[in-house]
């Protein structure tokens, strides 16, 4: 009797386990940085990162930042995504096309982003555009890959099907390889947005004047390592946000594949 | 039953290219169907079967000879395949309806409910294919290949993936949707027993390159009852079709 009742209330705790930790980590976290007796500049404590925060947010400065990152990580996932998923469409049905770019693909993966980061904002200038451009980038490879693997993984007996009921090519391409390419595409843009973020903060430690890559480079410059985690802090919050969007589509869109019920 | 051919097949050869000259699966093929005929292709694996009933259903074309029917047009048919081949995305009754979908019939949610009642899988109308029995799964897929009311049935060996009792029942089934909807069918199959249960005519086709072995009129009585089987004249035609096999 006690037995299955025990772990029956232990399942009914675990969604509060991942509140509780992060606590126990907050706590750790304060102790440390009391009793090591560090300067604030090396390592401040939650309560000061909080205030700092609470700062930054009364004077509208965190939210501007913010709203700069979020929109270069959404500009340039959607146009690395639009430009990926139809190039990698027609890199799956073409194998000619598929040799033709393979160096260029490999290349660009060779090269890490944030090595050709500062030609991109020499050439285009710290504006957002050149953030864009970088985010845009960095979501391209994975979305393009799982694109090609996962067109290239409809099953060639569907295609049969879809032929013996005289199908034409856009019905194909919508009743068909859209959907049976969902699942792997994604997993790719799943990636993808978690990379964007990257992408965005990457560009802005170039240069830049707005942004919370930006901000991390104020704060250093000026010892306010509270305003430093305030925006990693925001970054996080993003990053988390944006990948909880594109779980929750998953979740909604696959809901004929059991195998979605990972909360990673 | 009409005795007008609405399926002519002359000389069909088809080779498939390889190294040394081409393969060739199929060998000047001929044979003809009548309207609402039931038959079976029977024949050793590798004998072309598939590779027939592929070219009648147009994913492939002939290398020569030619295919005709009735009114010299590509008929509407239905195509159930080895494997039951439903979209693993839609349920039971949205699988049924693609093929209304394509055309864009405005009744397809009807239509796709009566024929879910008709296969027997009332009650499993938004269960997703990965919930499915072969059985099950299989059904769909007849009910699919009806939908759009096909002038010729084209089935590739639609119960091998089954189990033996669960294959019987099938047999059971599908010559009573054949008679309840007065199709013409075309199944290719490697059982005797499966041809002898269902089809008017038996084709048997040789080992590869095929070509037409031996072409037997099946005439039971119907309807077909397990029974059947044990009867005297059954065991005479599963005799000959079992000599022409081998």
């Amino acid at each position: 009797m006690t037995k299955p009742s025990l772990t029956k209330r232990i399942r009914s705790l675990r969604p509060w386990l991942g509140l509780a930790s992060l606590l126990a980590g907050l706590l750790l976290w304060q102790f440390a940085a009391q009793t090591g007796n560090l300067p604030s500049f090396i390592l401040p404590t939650p309560v000061d990162v909080w205030s700092r925060f609470v700062r930054a947010a009364a004077d509208g400065s965190l939210f501007l930042h913010m709203g700069v990152t979020l929109a270069e990580i959404l500009s340039g996932l959607l146009a690395g995504v639009a430009a990926a998923t139809c190039l990698g469409y027609l890199v799956a049905k073409s194998r000619l096309l598929e040799n033709l770019l393979a160096p260029y693909l490999v290349a660009s993966q060779a090269v890490p982003l944030v090595a050709i980061a500062p030609l991109l904002v020499i050439w285009f200038g710290p504006g957002m555009f050149s953030k864009i451009l970088i985010c845009a980038l960095i979501v391209f490879f994975p979305v393009l890959v799982n694109t090609v693997v996962g067109v290239r993984a409809v099953p060639p007996a569907l295609y049969d099907l879809m032929g013996s009921l005289r199908a034409t090519r856009t019905q194909i391409l919508f009743k068909l390889e859209v959907p049976a390419a969902l699942p792997i595409f994604l997993g790719g843009l799943r990636i993808g947005a978690t990379l964007s973020v990257i992408g965005a903060v990457v560009g802005e430690f170039v240069g830049a004047d707005q942004g919370l890559g930006f901000l991390i480079n104020v704060g250093r410059g000026q010892y306010d390592t509270s305003l430093v985690f305030v925006a990693i802090f925001a970054l996080v919050v993003m990053a988390l946000a944006l990948y909880g969007v594109v779980a929750w589509f998953e979740k909604r869109l696959l809901i004929w594949q059991n195998t979605v019920d990972s909360h990673l | 039953m009409s005795t007008d051919p609405i399926l002519t097949v002359s000389d069909l050869t088809v080779t498939f290219p390889d190294n040394n000259g081409g393969l060739r699966a199929l060998d000047e093929v001929s044979f003809e169907v009548r309207s609402q005929e039931f038959i079976c292709v029977l024949g050793p694996s590798g004998s072309g079967k598939t590779t027939l009933l592929r070219v009648l259903a147009g994913l492939f074309p002939p290398t020569a000879g030619e295919v005709n029917f009735g009114d010299h047009q590509q008929p509407r048919h239905g195509m159930v395949f080895q494997q039951s081949n439903l979209m693993p995305w839609r349920t039971v009754l949205e699988n049924i309806r693609l093929p209304l979908e394509l055309t864009g019939a405005a009744d397809a949610e009807s239509r796709a409910r009566a024929l879910i009642d008709q296969v027997g899988l009332t009650g499993f109308e938004n269960n997703w294919p990965r919930d499915l029995s072969g059985g099950m799964a299989q059904r769909v897929s007849i009910a699919r290949a009806l939908i759009h009311d096909p002038d010729l049935l084209l089935l590739d060996e639609p119960f091998g993936a089954l189990d033996a009792l669960t294959r019987e029942r099938m047999w059971m089934e599908l010559s009573r949707i054949w008679q309840a909807r007065q199709k013409t069918v075309v199944m290719v199959t490697h059982s005797i027993n499966e041809s002898l249960f269902l089809a008017d005519r038996v084709l048997v086709l040789s080992a590869r390159p095929g070509h037409i072995k031996l072409d037997l009129e099946v005439d039971l009585p119907r309807p077909r009852v397990d029974d059947i089987r044990y009867t005297p004249p059954f065991g005479q035609l599963a005799r000959k079709l079992k000599a022409a096999i081998e």
